[in-house]
C-alpha cells in the first residue's frame, strides 16, 4: 500500500528549510533564531513564549510546516497521528529543572519548567495548538531512524483509523538541535514523494 | 491478521520480585506505600513505594554476571531475566525484540554526588541506559525506546501488539521501569500533586498521588505461551486530549475517544473489570469518571492500584497490566486501596473488596501529561 | 517601605518576567483587571503554581491555603495587597 509525504520542514544550522527551500535563515542561538521566525512567520500563539526549546522547535517546524497544508482542513480531529522522536529525550530542559533544585540555600524548584521534562509534552502542544487527537507516540533512538518512523506510521495507517500522521525528529542538547517534521498522508495528488524509508532518509540528511 | 498472545509477567517492585509475589500482597491488601524521611533533600517525609536496595542488591548479585548498574538498570534487568527464563525466550534471537518505556530513566544521575560518579554521563541519556540492558542480554535487534510520560507501559504493549500483528518478529519483550528520584519528588511537589498519606483513588479525600519505583517485563508472541489460558490482545488505541499539557480534560475527552475504539464490538457487560489509571489527584479521578460513564462504562467494575504501587509512572501501565492478568488467570476482582467515600461525580463501580469472580475480559486505561491517553482490551476468550 | 503602587509596579515586570508573557509591556497590565480566564491576562494552572513561587522567592511569603488562592490571585491589585499584608517589615 502506497501513501506519501506532503511536506516536510527542516530547522537545521541556523536555516529553515520547507520542502528543499531555505525561507528563513539567521545566524543566532536557538532561542532567539525561533523567536525570530515566529515572528517573521506572523505567528500569533502568546503560549509560544512559555515553552521551552524543545516545544519552541516543535512548533515554529509545525507551524511552517502546517501554514499551507493543515490537516484539520481535511481530516477529522482524530485521524491524524502524532509520531515524534528524538535522542536526549527532554534532557535540555531536565539541567534547566535541576538548576532549581541543585542548590538547597536557594531551592525554588519550577512547575513551568519542571512541565517541560517530558519528550512528549511537544506532542501535546501540536496537538493543542492544531486540535489534533489522534494517535501519539514518542520515541527515543541513539540516532534518526526512519525505519521505526516508517514502519510505525504505516502500522497507524493499517489500523484503520489514522488517515495523516506528522512524523519526525525533534532534538535539542546542549546548544545543539536538530528539528525535522513531515507529513504523510494515504491520499495526496500532489506529493513531495512516495512514504518510504529511503526517501525519508533522503530528506533528513539532504534536505 | 496474526493473534497476539501475552505471557505472566514479571514485576520487580517493593511488594516483590516475581509477578505471583506482588499479585499475592495486592491480593492480600498489602500497599508498598510508607511514609519516609529518607530522602535527604528535603526536610519532610514523603509518602513513597520505594524499592529495598538491599534485598535488589542481593537477588541480583545472584544473576550470572552482575555488572555495574544503576539501580533503575538492576530492576529492570532482574525483570526481564525472568520473564526470559520462565518463557524461554531469548533477546539475542533475531524473531525477538525488546521493547523499554520509562519516563526518566536514570534521572538520579543528574545528581553528580559522590555515589553516582561512578557512572558515565551517557547513562542519564535513556539511551546510554537502555543500551546497558541490551548488551547485557545480547539483544540481537536494537531496542525500540518509549518515553510518552505516564502511558509509557501501556503504549509500550500497543506498539508492541501492532507489529507483531504485522508479522515483524516471533516474540517481543516489553520492559518499563522508574525511579523515584528528588527530581520528580520536588517537581510533583512544587504542581501540588503528592498526598503526604497513601493515595486515595476515586475517594471523596483524595488530595494527590504518591511516587512509586519498579519495573515489570511482559512477553507478548504470536503464539500461546504455557499456562496462561491464551489471553489475547483484542484491541488498544490511543487518543490525545488537545486540551493542556499537564491538566486532565475536564469532558475526559482523549481518554472516551481511545476508550469508544478499543471497546468497538464489547458493550459494557462482556467486560469483567476495568484496570482505571486511578492517580488519585482531584481532577484526573474526575476525568476517568467522567469518560468512562460517557463511553456506557459506569457498572462495570473498576479498579485503581496506585494504593499498592503508587505511581511508577512509565511502568505504571505494565504493572497494572500484569497485576490484572494474574487477576483474570485466578478469577479474582481486585479492591481500590484507599477507596473508602465515594468522590466522583460519575455513579462508577469502583471496586471496594478484593473477591473471586470468574472472568475473562479486562480493560486497562492509561492517561498522562501532554494530553496522552491510551487503552487496551484483554481477553482469554 | 514600598508604595502600594510602586508594589504594583514591580509584580507586573516580575509576572512577564517570570511567566514568560514576553509580548506583554507593564502598562499592558491593568492592575484591577483579572488574570486567569478570558478578558484577563489568560493565565492557567501552571502560572499559577509558578505565581506561588514567585512570590515566595521575592517575598518570603509561603502561600499555603489553597481555598484563598482564588481570591488572592484575582488581579495585580489583590496580590499586592496580599504582600503588604502579610510582609515582615
Amino acid at each position: 500500500m502506497k501513501n506519501f509525504i506532503s511536506g516536510y520542514c527542516i530547522v537545521r544550522d541556523s536555516k529553515i528549510n520547507l520542502n528543499g527551500k531555505i525561507i528563513f535563515e539567521q545566524d543566532a542561538e536557538l532561542n532567539s533564531f525561533l523567536t525570530n521566525a515566529y515572528r517573521k512567520f506572523n505567528i500569533n500563539y502568546p503560549k509560544f513564549f512559555k515553552m521551552d526549546l524543545l516545544c519552541k522547535l516543535a512548533f515554529i517546524s509545525s507551524e511552517i510546516l502546517l501554514k499551507e497544508n493543515n490537516p484539520v482542513n481535511k481530516y477529522k480531529e482524530n485521524e491524524t497521528a502524532l509520531v515524534l522522536s528524538n535522542h536526549a529525550s527532554s534532557l535540555d530542559t531536565d539541567r534547566n529543572y535541576f538548576k532549581t533544585i541543585e542548590d538547597k540555600q536557594n531551592y525554588f524548584p519550577s512547575p513551568s519548567v519542571f512541565v517541560y521534562t517530558l519528550p512528549n509534552i511537544l506532542i501535546g502542544e501540536i496537538s493543542i495548538r492544531n486540535k489534533i487527537t489522534g494517535e501519539n507516540v514518542f520515541f527515543i533512538s541513539e540516532k534518526f531512524n526512519p525505519g521505526l518512523l516508517c514502519l510505525y506510521t504505516n502500522m497507524l495507517f493499517a489500523s484503520g483509523n489514522t488517515n495523516c500522521v506528522l512524523a519526525g525528529w525533534m532534538e535539542v542538547d546542549k546548544e545543539k538541535y536538530d528539528g525535522f517534521i513531515y507529513l504523510v498522508e494515504k491520499i495526496n495528488p500532489h506529493p513531495v514523494t512516495e512514504h518510504e524509508k529511503d526517501r525519508v532518509s533522503a530528506l533528513y540528511y539532504k534536505g | 491478521m496474526k493473534k497476539v498472545f501475552v505471557s505472566s509477567g514479571n514485576i520487580v517492585s517493593p511488594l516483590g520480585f516475581s509477578a505471583e509475589e506482588n499479585f499475592k500482597n495486592v491480593a492480600d491488601g498489602i500497599s508498598g506505600l510508607q511514609v519516609t524521611d529518607k530522602y535527604s533533600f528535603s526536610k519532610e517525609s514523603f509518602c513513597v513505594a520505594a524499592l529495598n536496595d538491599e534485598k535488589t542488591d542481593t537477588v541480583f548479585s545472584q544473576l550470572e554476571n552482575p555488572g555495574n548498574f544503576t539501580r533503575l538498570e538492576k530492576a529492570s534487568i532482574l525483570s526481564i531475566a525472568h520473564v526470559l527464563k520462565s518463557t524461554g525466550i531469548e533477546l539475542d534471537d533475531k524473531n525477538t525484540l525488546l521493547i523499554y518505556a520509562t519516563t526518566k530513566g536514570n534521572i538520579d544521575l543528574l545528581d553528580g554526588s559522590s555515589a553516582l560518579k561512578k557512572f558515565d554521563e551517557n547513562r542519564v541519556y535513556i539511551t546510554g541506559m537502555v543500551s546497558m540492558i541490551s548488551r547485557y542480554f545480547k539483544c540481537a535487534n536494537e531496542p525500540v525506546i518509549v518515553s510518552n510520560a505516564c502511558i509509557s507501559g501501556l503504549l509500550a504493549i500497543l506498539i508492541a501488539k501492532r507489529m507483531l500483528e504485522a508479522g515483524l518478529y516471533k516474540h517481543i519483550v516489553v520492559a518499563a521501569g522508574d525511579i523515584v528520584s528528588e527530581f520528580t519528588l520536588s517537581g510533583f511537589k512544587v504542581f501540588n500533586a503528592l498526598s503526604g498519606k497513601p493515595c486515595k483513588p476515586f475517594d471523596a479525600a483524595r488530595q494527590g498521588i504518591n511516587l512509586g519505583e519498579a519495573a515489570a517485563a511482559l512477553v507478548l508472541g504470536t503464539e500461546k505461551f504455557a499456562g496462561t489460558d491464551e489471553i489475547k490482545i483484542i484491541n488498544g488505541s490511543g487518543s490525545n486530549d488537545a486540551n493542556h499539557i499537564s491538566g486532565p480534560s475536564r469532558n475526559g475527552e482523549g481518554l472516551f475517544q481511545s476508550v469508544l475504539k478499543t471497546t468497538e464490538n464489547f458493550p459494557a457487560d462482556t467486560i469483567d473489570f476495568i484496570s482505571a489509571h486511578g492517580t488519585a489527584t482531584p481532577f484526573n479521578d474526575e476525568m476517568e469518571a467522567i469518560a468512562f460513564s460517557r463511553a456506557g462504562l459506569k457498572q462495570v467494575p473498576l479498579n485503581g492500584l496506585k494504593g499498592y504501587f503508587g505511581h511508577t509512572l512509565g511502568a505504571a501501565g505494565l504493572i497494572e497490566t500484569i497485576i490484572s492478568i494474574e487477576a483474570l488467570k485466578q478469577n479474582m476482582l481486585i479492591a481500590t486501596k484507599g477507596y473508602e467515600t465515594h468522590g466522583v461525580s460519575e455513579n462508577i463501580n469502583i471496586i471496594r473488596k478484593t473477591e473471586k469472580k470468574k472472568s475473562h475480559t479486562f480493560l486497562k486505561t492509561s492517561s498522562g501529561f501532554g494530553g496522552c491517553n491510551a487503552s487496551i482490551l484483554f481477553s482469554s476468550l | 517601605m514600598e508604595t502600594q503602587h510602586q508594589l504594583e509596579e514591580n509584580l507586573k515586570a516580575q509576572l512577564i518576567q517570570q511567566l514568560n508573557l514576553a509580548e506583554m509591556k507593564p502598562e499592558d497590565i491593568k492592575p484591577e483587571a483579572p488574570l486567569f480566564g478570558d478578558g484577563g491576562l489568560g493565565l492557567d494552572s501552571i502560572d499559577a503554581l509558578e505565581i506561588i513561587v514567585l512570590i515566595e522567592k521575592n517575598y518570603g511569603i509561603k502561600i499555603l491555603n489553597s481555598e484563598k488562592v482564588k481570591e488572592i490571585f484575582y488581579s495585580v491589585r489583590t496580590l499586592a495587597e496580599y504582600i503588604s499584608q502579610n510582609q515582615k517589615t
